[in-house]
């Protein structure tokens, strides 16, 4: 046993490789731990309100425009699958494909975001907005409330995510990643999976139930 | 293709240690992203709100004491005090921003952001945290968080005053507290103070996790890093849902919805279940690391082994898991069903078996010892005292049969304090004391910490102590004037003996500000291991320098291997190879036993 010689100076120490890398994903995850309670308190606070005042909401379909927003679910479907997609070619270091995929991930990303401010400006056209006292179509004033606090912070999400996968794309521009150097797309790509499916949920129990 | 490391190839690297170039100032000092210096910097930042919260506290004692008379010195605005006589919309204020000030901006940064900046890197024998600029940043939102919450003071309506724990719908709407910006101040700087710790947290658990020593199992870590290990899963799991409530609670009072709002068809139980959901483990954040602290310190101090120190890991692990499953019993009189509140008392009872236990080991541990009375090791033994004491009024509120009288009164007011100042203060006072040689190289006098210690343990008693009976004899909490009600005016010389307690307590605080600053220049020479402890950080020099340690350490045995029968000294450290330690003198790699 050579005890003492195990002892590296600290400057000479270099982790093991991919050890940076697995500290940053290790890290994602955690972070992702905390989002999953965020979204537990906003999703649980609606749940319970919901069964405390069912008469406060309308029927699926009533006030929401359902067909517009399966599509928009679509397009953040695909967008994860561009994600999964710009990672494979990353992994065959095929800086192209990366890129290309990379910048199909940002436009389904923008035009989800997109197709929901086109969603909010008619709802609130038709009068569906979260100031109490000014709506009084179907559904009482949680509903809007929980509506627009629910798909709001989701969308926030997908804004923060957009500008950081634009951040990714002009790293990759630049060379910074390739098939040993993965680490800010595969941390990019779970943040994106995870906001996803986030979305899933949500409209399952706000546009579905 | 052959690896040139790079300016930020270099900077994530944990192990990598000194950047060798000098840094600016600004680099150094005010945007650094060394553990030790942001764990100074917090430290600094929340002793300012320490003494900020105290002073408020004491403005409180003065009206309870001598209520409508003017203050002794009259420098407060008149529309919080004209003529220095206290206006109850003020009071309200007063009490809100001592709990919150306390809380979230005195005691939790001392104890999550101090200790655990400066503590984890150093004991577990890594260079850095995992994240050293996500590290800077959480500070750098914690100051903002601060600033806003300070200026709420200055706002029309002045600051928040429904309570640390705003209720609602006392909080949705000003027109019941005259206070609207405020209470925004409040919801907005406690979100960002919430991200600050959230991001604090991740960068705890990444490093615990991938960051130790080789030869540093789970089992032979110390209790403080158990303990800030746990604390920042709770920190990261509670602080998400209090940030939920909070934006409920804010487009309740800027953009119309009507989540808290019974006038308008919404639940302001559900704010107190967020609430408090959050906040039964927030209260253990401000308690787990302080028994972490202890646990070493004790052991220190009697020269022994934490006695059961497996099953100190557990009982922190079941507190915390138990501490998610209580929080209904803080609305026992919100209005419950009956059923849940047995499961709620029910519940919070078991959590005082993991705490007996505890205590239990930290008796253990002091049974023939071969004690210390060093000041670190007082404090830790008076915090377990002082929690002993507090853990049992515990038991009393978590009984609904009981907690319906006591409920709002000052036996509650007593039992915070107990848990909260002779816990968790006591705690960070001995804390700082130990390892200030890691902040600054020197030691504090231990004469005027010694004094510093009994003033404020007698002060302290008398204080707070008498506060179980006054409200068992039914004074309420965040009352104004106890003058005004008859019942309470037989009670009255209590409360000017309690004001005039407080005041030589805050007094007290000032030989420990004076220690803590003048020790920084004038302090006895530390050298790397005063305390003669056994873990990492003492192997390392005092202060350490950026990047810790000279060599990487390599770890052969458990934290507490104090009095070791046949070794040389009394204590052996972490990272004596296992030949080294026992008597005579060798000399290394040479024996093969
Ligand atoms: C100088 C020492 C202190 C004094 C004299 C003091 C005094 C008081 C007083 C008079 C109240 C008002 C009680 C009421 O009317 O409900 C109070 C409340 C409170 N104090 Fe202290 N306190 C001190 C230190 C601390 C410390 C170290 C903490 C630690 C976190 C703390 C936490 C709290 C909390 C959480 C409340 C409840 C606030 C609320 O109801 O909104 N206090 N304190
Ligand atoms: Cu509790």
């Amino acid at each position: 046993m050579t005890s003492h010689a195990a002892a590296i100076p600290m400057d000479q120490r270099r982790p093991e490789p991919g050890v940076e890398f697995y500290t940053m994903k290790l890290g994602m995850w955690i972070f992702l731990l905390s989002e999953i309670m965020f979204f537990t308190s906003l999703i649980g606070a609606y749940v319970i309100l919901r069964f405390a005042h069912p008469e406060q909401w309308a029927y699926p379909g009533e006030v929401l425009n359902v067909p517009l927003t399966a599509i928009n679910t679509f397009v953040l479907i695909c967008s994860s699958v561009t994600m999964v997609k710009a990672f494979a070619a990353l992994e065959h270091d095929d800086q192209k494909g990366l890129q290309l995929w990379l910048v199909a991930t940002i436009l389904l990303g923008s035009t989800f975001v997109g197709v929901q401010v086109y969603e909010y400006i008619h709802l609130a056209a038709d009068g569906f907005i979260p100031v109490a006292a000014n709506y009084s179509a179907e559904g009482g004033p949680l509903y809007g409330s929980t509506f627009y606090l629910m798909t709001g912070f989701h969308g926030l999400h997908v804004t923060i995510g957009v500008f950081a996968l634009i951040g990714v794309l002009i790293r990759s521009m630049g060379g910074h990643f390739n098939s040993k150097k993965v680490g800010g797309v595969e941390i990019m790509g779970l943040y994106w999976h995870f906001v996803d499916l986030v979305w899933i949920v949500l409209f399952t129990i706000v546009y579905l139930v | 293709m052959s690896h040139v490391a790079t300016k930020t190839d270099y900077d994530l690297l944990p192990f990598a240690g000194e950047h060798h170039e000098e840094l600016s100032f600004v680099r150094k000092y005010i945007f650094s992203t060394d553990h030790k210096t942001i764990g100074k910097q917090f430290l600094f930042m929340s002793l300012l709100f320490l003494l900020l919260g105290g002073t408020l506290a004491t403005v409180m004692r003065w009206q309870l004491g001598f209520p409508g008379t003017p203050l002794p010195v009259d420098i407060l605005p008149e529309t919080m005090a004209p003529g220095g006589i206290i206006l109850p919309e003020f009071y309200n204020s007063l009490v809100t921003m001592h709990g919150t000030f306390m809380i979230f901006f005195a005691i939790m940064p001392l104890l999550v952001g101090v200790f655990g900046n400066l503590l984890i890197p150093l004991q577990i024998g890594a260079a850095d945290m995992a994240f050293p600029k996500l590290n800077m940043f959480s500070f750098w939102l914690a100051v903002p968080a601060g600033f806003i919450m300070l200026a709420s003071f200055f706002v029309e309506g002045g600051a928040a005053g429904a309570g640390w724990t705003s209720y609602a719908p006392l909080s949705t709407s000003g027109e019941f507290t005259g206070v609207y910006l405020g209470q925004q101040l409040w919801l907005i700087s406690l979100f960002l103070l919430g991200f600050s710790s959230i991001t604090g947290a991740v960068n705890y658990i990444t490093t615990i996790i991938n960051l130790r020593a080789p030869g540093l199992t789970w089992f032979r870590l110390p209790l403080t890093v158990w303990a800030l290990f746990i604390t920042a899963i709770l920190v990261l799991l509670a602080m998400p849902i209090l940030a939920g409530g909070l934006i409920m609670l804010l487009t309740d009072q800027t953009l119309g919805t009507t989540f808290f709002k019974p006038e308008l068809g919404g639940e302001p139980l559900l704010w107190q279940h967020l609430f408090w959901y959050f906040g039964h483990p927030e209260v253990y954040i401000l308690i787990l690391p302080a028994m972490g602290i202890v646990s070493e310190v004790i052991a220190n101090g009697a020269r022994k082994p934490v006695f059961g120190y497996h099953s100190m890991v557990f009982a922190i692990a079941a507190i915390a898991l138990l501490s998610w499953i209580v929080w209904g019993h803080h609305m026992f009189m919100s209005g419950m069903n009956p059923r849940l509140g047995m499961t709620f008392m029910f519940t919070t009872i078991v959590i005082a078996v993991p705490s007996a236990i505890k205590v239990f080991n930290w008796l253990g541990t002091l049974w023939k010892g071969n004690i210390h009375f060093t000041t670190p090791f007082l404090h830790s033994v008076a915090f377990v005292a002082l929690f002993i004491i507090g853990g049992l009024s515990g038991v009393f509120m978590a009984s609904t049969p009981v907690d319906i009288p006591i409920h709002d009164t000052y036996f509650i007011v007593a039992h915070i304090h107990y848990v909260l100042f002779g816990g968790s203060l006591f705690a960070i006072f001995s804390g700082i004391t130990y390892w200030y040689p890691k902040l600054f190289g020197t030691l504090m006098n231990e004469t005027w910490g010694k004094i510093h210690f009994i003033g404020t343990f007698i002060a302290y008693n008398l204080a707070f102590f008498p506060m179980h009976g006054i409200g068992l004899q039914g004074m309420m909490r965040r009352l104004y004037d106890p003058t005004l009600y008859a019942y309470l005016q037989p009670l009255q010389p209590w409360n000017v003996f309690i004001s005039y307690s407080v005041f030589v307590l805050f007094a007290f605080q000032f030989i420990f500000a004076a220690n803590f600053l003048l020790s920084i220049w004038k302090g006895k020479k530390a050298g790397p291991n005063p305390w003669r402890a056994n873990s990492i950080e003492w192997s390392a020099p005092s202060p350490p320098p950026h990047g810790n340690f000279e060599r990487m350490p390599v770890v052969y045995r458990g934290p507490y291997e104090y009095s070791v029968p046949g070794a040389r000294e009394d204590f052996i450290l972490q990272t004596d190879p296992p030949d080294s330690s026992v008597a005579p003198h060798h000399t290394s790699a040479s024996t093969s036993h």
